[in-house]
């Protein structure tokens, strides 16, 4: 069964090479239109008081790829993330998956729709199984009905059906061993685990996942990024959060970076990590200087810094 | 001291009617805050909108008394509908000061000198149960001998016809927490956002948790005010309402027998402490208390057992420690 063996990080595969075939020809900049767009986000804003936390204009998801969103502390990506599946209100804006719009469509029904979210703290249901926790991913349970539920011959045969799946997956995500134990034994990795198999059993056409290596140790990183890829493999769209460079690098088709609410640059991720933006956005425009460095820089250069436009290093004077 | 009389007074409570209201109040609060997390704090003003729909109906109104139960339980519904419409879409803590608050309300409105011509003021409402009692089977003379203690016929029916109520509600809660629609319940107790975010109506299956576990209370008090052919007011005091909850966790929440367990045992300890306080100041044992004042004392033991159960015994009598000690981490 290939599924056992999570694809290995260098190979190329098909719906690799599918996808960034599909994204060659896209125009990098923020908010690039894609040839096959899953998700479509226009004109959204989030404000928390003063501060506003989100201002996209306009992204567009690739379907069947792996899209990467990432950004600096700050940026707004898990807010937005929120946004994009029901679980904040924007201000403004307008989004919808698969041209179906998302405006004021309750979290539970974003899910049935085939868009599945993970948290970045995790949400295993710690006094339940891990095969419960699975069981409870499957959408359409009849036995899900309070007068159905009363009745075991209604949803039993469902239910057996229901936990083959659930035990391929875990056997995929090598949780096969810990399947009756209680979902809040497991370890923090376990526990990513666990949530990104439960979302796989409601069966979504896209898996948004919000930083899914935070706190995982390096060992289980490795299976993870495999479990990311099979996701793309079997013909899914991902879009995930993520604050770790080398994993966005190895395994996006596109990245989204985002600072301060806004959609600063779009691309490959070689292309967006070479991207001055970016760097900028990351590590500051001064990232590779020392203090006394500027300052010398500063001090040497005074006159010139000051007859540009907009000098990084004294934004106050741009607006 | 006579230890015999002191132990069946206490049986003969622990089994009694009474002791059944609890149960079935407890089986529904289970169901809220066992399985689903939801706290309600105010189950008693659940078995007061049962208790007076059917009593104002008959009495009254003069309506017949299947029309009093029919009315008891659509009270009782509405009220669950008005709790939790505004606030099982907050945060849990709402729903708790929400319904702490609502049955106190319930309480001042059904005592209230303003609807004393409906609803009976402070006295209550008296006399309304006699149907029920004219389709017991038992003879007039029918008694069961118990020790010193006599069940009169009438206590037998209500006590046939509440245990059954219990074993229907603890079969029903049986199948219910093992079907699939049990687990979303026990998957909003642990964090509603992850079932959120797996395709399930949250809110709905809060409602339903709400709304069966108010029903199941709501039969609590229909059982006290057939017993007692009355519903007064104050019966329906918050006391009421932390007697359920210590009943629920001296048994176990979140086991289906818990609610059963701690009800008898409740009821034995209950009467005992009361019995034995009483015997001690009769036999002069005791001198800073007076027979009256003993009725207190053990509703401030029932506090002091709440902590110390909280404390050291958090899972009850049927519950896990291995589950408890999960939260911890």
């Amino acid at each position: 069964m290939p599924a056992d063996t999570p694809t290995s990080l260098q190979a190329a595969t098909p719906r690799k090479e599918a996808a960034t075939a599909a994204l060659a020809d896209v125009a990098r900049e923020p908010g690039a239109a894609k040839p096959d767009p899953v998700l479509v986000a226009d004109g959204v804003v989030r404000r928390f008081g003063g501060l506003t936390a989100v201002n996209v204009d306009h992204i567009e998801v690739q379907r069947g790829a792996i899209t990467a969103l990432i950004g600096p502390n700050g940026a707004g990506k898990t807010t937005f993330f929120n946004l994009l599946t029901g679980f904040d209100k924007p201000d403004e804006g307008t989004w919808s998956f698969n041209d179906k719009p998302l405006n004021g469509v309750s979290p539970y029904k974003v899910a049935r729709m085939g868009m599945v979210r993970t948290f970045q703290l995790t949400k295993v249901l710690s006094k339940l199984t891990v095969i419960e926790n699975m069981r409870l991913g499957a959408t359409g349970q009849r036995g899900e009905r309070i007068l159905f539920g009363l009745i075991p011959p209604l949803w039993k045969n469902q239910e057996r059906t229901i936990t083959e799946r659930a035990d391929d997956l875990l056997a995929r995500f090598k949780l096969d061993a810990k399947r009756g134990d209680f979902a809040g034994s497991l370890s923090g990795g376990q526990r990513k685990l666990l949530e990104m198999a439960r979302a796989l059993m409601v069966e979504p056409e896209l898996v948004m996942l919000d930083e899914p290596m935070a706190g995982v140790n390096p060992a289980l990183t490795q299976s993870l990024l495999g479990h990311v890829k099979d996701l793309r493999e079997q013909g899914m769209t991902v879009l995930f959060v993520e604050h770790d460079m080398d994993m966005v690098r190895d395994i996006s088709d596109w990245v989204i970076v985002m600072a301060q609410g806004a959609v600063i640059a779009e691309g490959p991720p070689l292309e967006v990590m070479a991207d001055q933006r970016v760097i900028d956005a990351y590590l500051g425009a001064h990232h590779d200087l020392s203090l006394a460095e500027i300052v010398e820089e500063e001090g040497i250069d005074a006159p010139e810094l000051l007859s540009t436009d907009a000098p990084p290093s004294t934004p106050k004077d741009a607006s | 001291m006579d230890w015999d009389f002191i132990f069946t007074a206490s049986v003969s409570y622990a089994l009694g009617a009474v002791s059944v209201a609890y149960c079935l109040a407890a089986i529904g609060l289970n169901m809220q805050f066992g399985y689903t997390g939801l706290l309600n704090f105010g189950q008693a003003a659940f078995l007061a909108a049962a208790g007076y729909g059917m009593a104002v109906m008959v009495t009254t109104f003069d309506f017949s008394f299947w029309v009093g139960l029919l009315v008891g339980l659509l009270a009782t519904i509405a009220l669950a509908l008005i709790l939790g419409l505004p606030t099982l879409r907050l945060r849990a803590d709402y729903l708790a000061i929400v319904t702490i608050a609502a049955a106190e309300v319930v309480r001042l409105i059904v005592r209230s000198v303003k609807f004393k011509e409906t609803l009976g003021g402070s006295d209550g409402l008296q006399q309304f149960a006699e149907r029920f009692y004219e389709l017991s089977p038992l003879s007039d003379t029918f008694r069961i001998k118990f020790g010193p203690f006599l069940f009169s016929n009438q206590e037998v029916w209500v006590m046939i016809v509440g245990w059954s109520l219990v074993a229907a509600f603890s079969l029903i809660t049986f199948l219910l927490v093992r079907s699939p629609w049990g687990r979303i319940l026990k998957g909003i107790r642990e964090d509603e956002d992850a079932v959120r975010s797996l395709g399930k109506n949250v809110y709905w299956y809060k409602m339903q948790a709400l709304i069966l576990g108010a029903v199941m209370a709501g039969f609590g008090g229909f059982v006290i005010g057939i017993l007692f052919n009355a519903v007064s007011p104050d019966i329906y005091a918050t006391a009421l309402t932390f007697s359920i909850y210590t009943i629920l966790i001296l048994g176990g929440a979140a086991r289906v027998a818990g609610p059963l367990l701690g009800a008898i045992l409740f009821g034995f300890l209950y009467q005992f402490v009361d019995v034995v306080l009483k015997e001690a100041v009769a036999a002069d044992y005791i001198t800073f208390l007076d027979s009256s004042q003993t009725a207190q004392v053990r509703l401030i033991l029932v506090g002091v057992g709440l902590m110390l159960l909280m404390i050291y015994r958090p899972q009850g009598i049927l519950g896990d420690r291995r589950e408890i000690a999960l939260d911890a981490r």
